[in-house]
């Protein structure tokens, strides 16, 4: 249960070896909670990135269980396992993704394919999972790691912004399904995140750190937000890029 | 049937559970072989500040008067003074049926919207707990529903294990249905009340003391300003006192009682609308209205028992935020537990609006009970405050390293482990619970957060 001082008891973090992901429960984890869970495809590294969390919790049980976010048909299982594991999810984080910054799709097409099925397929079968779950809990938060890529797809490397504008809509449209059944989605919107995943590319405008988004995360989860960017202001910029005429846009150096 | 979404009186922690408004026996017999694995709670009239009545995904049975066609269901006995009454019925209701007839309850807590289901499952107590005990000690008998359907009769006498689990057991031993309560004979509506100031914290605790003047009062308590710092660090006003004799009543009729509300809190409120800043202005204007010297007045039930009922949802001060309210009790000798958790909050600047300080009295033969003999401290904060849950944390370790304990009623965070240090028969309350519900039919948020029932429900 969530306790009154908004201290969710049970987390998991899906994508268990995501930087951002590990940075959202530094902030989560807190006096009162009691069970961690970190789903992730490799269960040793996973475990290194949560051992400094444990030691500086140790009346917080860690647990870890193995997925692969790619394959949609075993996300039902996945969440039974956790379940089975913790009780109640309060907390749902969900921050496994891939970029594959440089894959030529042009010469290897199906390249995409683990991509589209991790960031979007995968990530629906996910959603749909917990949702159930938390619909028959009768509360509960799916936190989902979006990106502003999905704001306003754009050449560079538009299949991965295109599961990001996909996963995004759903998300949205899924909260708003379960409004009356006390479990809702936070999505979480950041801009260029510097993480060892975007290490070495180019820093966007307004980009951000891990430590940012989990601080908004944070607030956005006390404030039972629906969206949150980080940077704030990123809200404002993208409410004109958005809506930049196509031959401006396509001249913008971004 | 309706799926609705439900907090306590604090206003946080709101869960979605199917809600069933009825005092029918036979319908709520038939919710409860429907209901799921997410089981079934009692749910009154939403006073317990935390997540006690409330159960996220199964269902909650709301028992108040309004759904009972039988309305404010209590006969009272004129010479014996025995109350038997309807679990729905609140105490609102109790006392102007019977104040009239010089009968008064005899244990309310600050607000006279409880029930009386409500009022034995939280084992209540009041401003008399080192004169009179607790609600359980009153009550002569119970009727209650088990998980299986059977409606059995229980008092102290004819099954005392099971009887002392349902008084302080959270709902979780089943569903009262009615109770006989024994009424405290009044002679007037009044109370004669002392009132007196006190500069600091050290003249609170010596005033109040077991040794002293206070065991000589049914009723006691001190308010205390946490925000006074200084040499006025913990100062206080007193109030004590008892029932007043009809002389002391001006009027023609002594018994006259006219609980009116006075007004309403606005529909929304900003957070923060009540802040260190706002609190101790009225923290000062509170002190300085009391009396310099020792003062003695006639006051009105409402006026002296229950404040805060002359503003309706006086909850939604808080804004959307909700608060919560810590009340723990530490041993007599732990004064100095006192003063450091009062410290803590000062520093860490959380304004409470209402602490007040009481002394209590021996402790009754319920397990889950709260009251024991010690100083018991209540304040109330704002549940948004940056940095709570480690305060709280903290400040629960040195409540339990003390022999303390937390008021489950009142709760709406501690950890599992608390529940265990601070009330040492919890299991053998936990062994009476299983035995009266073996499959784990009941079960309330507050209970899944504390483990106060078993993880899966048992089929």
């Amino acid at each position: 249960m969530k306790n009154g001082v908004g201290v969710a008891q049970n987390i998991v973090l899906f994508g268990g070896t995501s930087e951002i992901g590990i940075a959202i429960l530094k902030k989560l984890v807190k006096p009162g909670v009691a069970r961690v869970v970190l789903v992730s495809r490799n269960i040793d590294t996973a475990e290194v990135a949560s051992d400094g969390l444990a030691s500086q919790f140790p009346e917080v049980d860690f647990h870890h269980i193995r997925f692969d976010a790619s394959d949609a048909s075993s996300m039902e299982n996945v969440v039974a396992a956790v379940s089975e594991e913790i009780g109640d999810i309060d907390v749902a984080v969900i921050a496994q993704g891939l970029l594959n910054e440089g894959n030529d799709y042009y010469a290897n097409p199906s390249g995409l394919v683990e991509m589209a099925n991790v960031n979007f397929t995968g990530t629906m079968a996910l959603m749909y999972s917990l949702a159930s779950r938390l619909k028959a809990q009768g509360y509960g938060k799916i936190v989902l790691l979006s990106s502003v890529a999905g704001e306003r797809v754009r050449k560079g490397n538009p299949a991965y912004g295109a599961t990001k504008a996909g996963i995004d809509g759903f998300a949205l449209a899924l909260d708003h399904e379960l409004v009356g059944s006390g479990a809702s989605v936070l999505v979480v919107r950041p801009g260029f995140v510097t993480t060892k995943m975007t290490l070495g590319m180019k820093k966007a405008p307004f980009s951000t750190d891990a430590e940012s988004v989990a601080v908004a995360v944070e607030r956005g989860i006390a404030a039972d937000k629906k969206v949150v960017w980080v940077p704030g202001l990123l809200r404002w910029l993208f409410l004109i890029l958005k809506n930049v005429p196509l031959p401006i846009w396509r001249r913008l150096p971004l | 049937m309706s799926r609705e979404r439900l907090s306590g009186w604090g206003r946080t922690a709101w869960t979605v559970a199917d809600l069933v408004r009825s005092t029918d026996p036979n319908t709520i017999r038939s919710t409860i072989a429907t209901s799921g694995e997410r089981g079934v709670i009692a749910r009154g009239l939403g006073r317990s500040y935390g997540a006690a009545a409330q159960n996220a995904g199964g269902h909650v049975i709301e028992l108040t008067s309004e759904h009972d066609p039988m309305g404010a269901d209590a006969v009272l006995d004129p010479v014996s003074g025995l109350l038997d009454v309807a679990s729905s019925v609140s105490i609102d209701s109790i006392l102007r049926l019977c104040v009239p007839r010089g009968w008064f309850i005899p244990v309310t807590p600050g607000t006279r919207f409880v029930t009386i289901g409500g009022a034995i499952a939280s084992d209540v107590h009041g401003k008399n707990h080192h004169f009179d005990g607790s609600f359980g000690q009153h009550v002569r008998s119970l009727t209650l529903m088990l998980a299986s359907g059977e409606v059995v009769e229980l008092s102290p006498q004819s099954h005392p294990e099971w009887f002392w689990a349902t008084v302080g057991g959270m709902g979780l031993t089943g569903i009262i249905l009615r109770a006989t309560v024994a009424m405290l004979p009044i002679q007037s509506s009044r109370v004669r009340v002392e009132t007196e100031r006190l500069a600091n914290f050290d003249a609170v605790c010596d005033a109040m003391s077991s040794d002293g003047e206070d065991s000589a009062y049914r009723y006691s308590v001190c308010w205390v300003d946490l925000l006074a710092t200084g040499s006025s660090m913990g100062r206080g006003v007193l109030t004590r006192g008892d029932h007043a004799a009809p002389t002391d009543v001006k009027g023609d009729d002594p018994l006259a009682y006219d609980p009116r509300l006075k007004v309403s809190a606005p529909g929304w409120v900003p957070n923060g609308l009540l802040n260190k800043f706002t609190i101790k202005a009225f923290n000062e204007a509170w002190f300085r209205k009391a009396p310099a010297k020792r003062h003695v007045g006639i006051e009105s039930i409402p006026a002296f028992f229950h404040p805060l009922d002359g503003v309706n949802k006086w909850n939604r001060l808080y804004g959307p935020q909700g608060f919560l309210q810590y009340q723990f009790i530490v041993p007599l000798d732990r004064t100095d537990v006192l003063r450091r958790v009062i410290e803590n909050f000062s520093e860490a600047g959380v304004a409470s609006f209402l602490a007040v300080l009481k002394r209590m009295g021996p402790q009754n033969l319920a397990p889950l009970s709260f009251p024991t003999e010690g100083w018991t401290l209540t304040l109330d904060m704002a549940a948004g405050i940056s940095g709570l849950p480690e305060l709280l944390s903290r400040v629960d370790g040195m409540v339990l390293d003390a022999g303390g304990r937390h008021y489950l009623a009142k709760d709406s965070h501690v950890a599992p482990s608390a529940v265990r240090r601070g009330y040492p028969r919890f299991d053998e309350w936990m062994t009476t619970r299983d035995e009266m519900d073996p499959h784990g039919v009941w079960r309330s948020d507050l209970a899944r957060r504390l483990g106060l029932v078993h993880p899966g429900r048992v089929s």
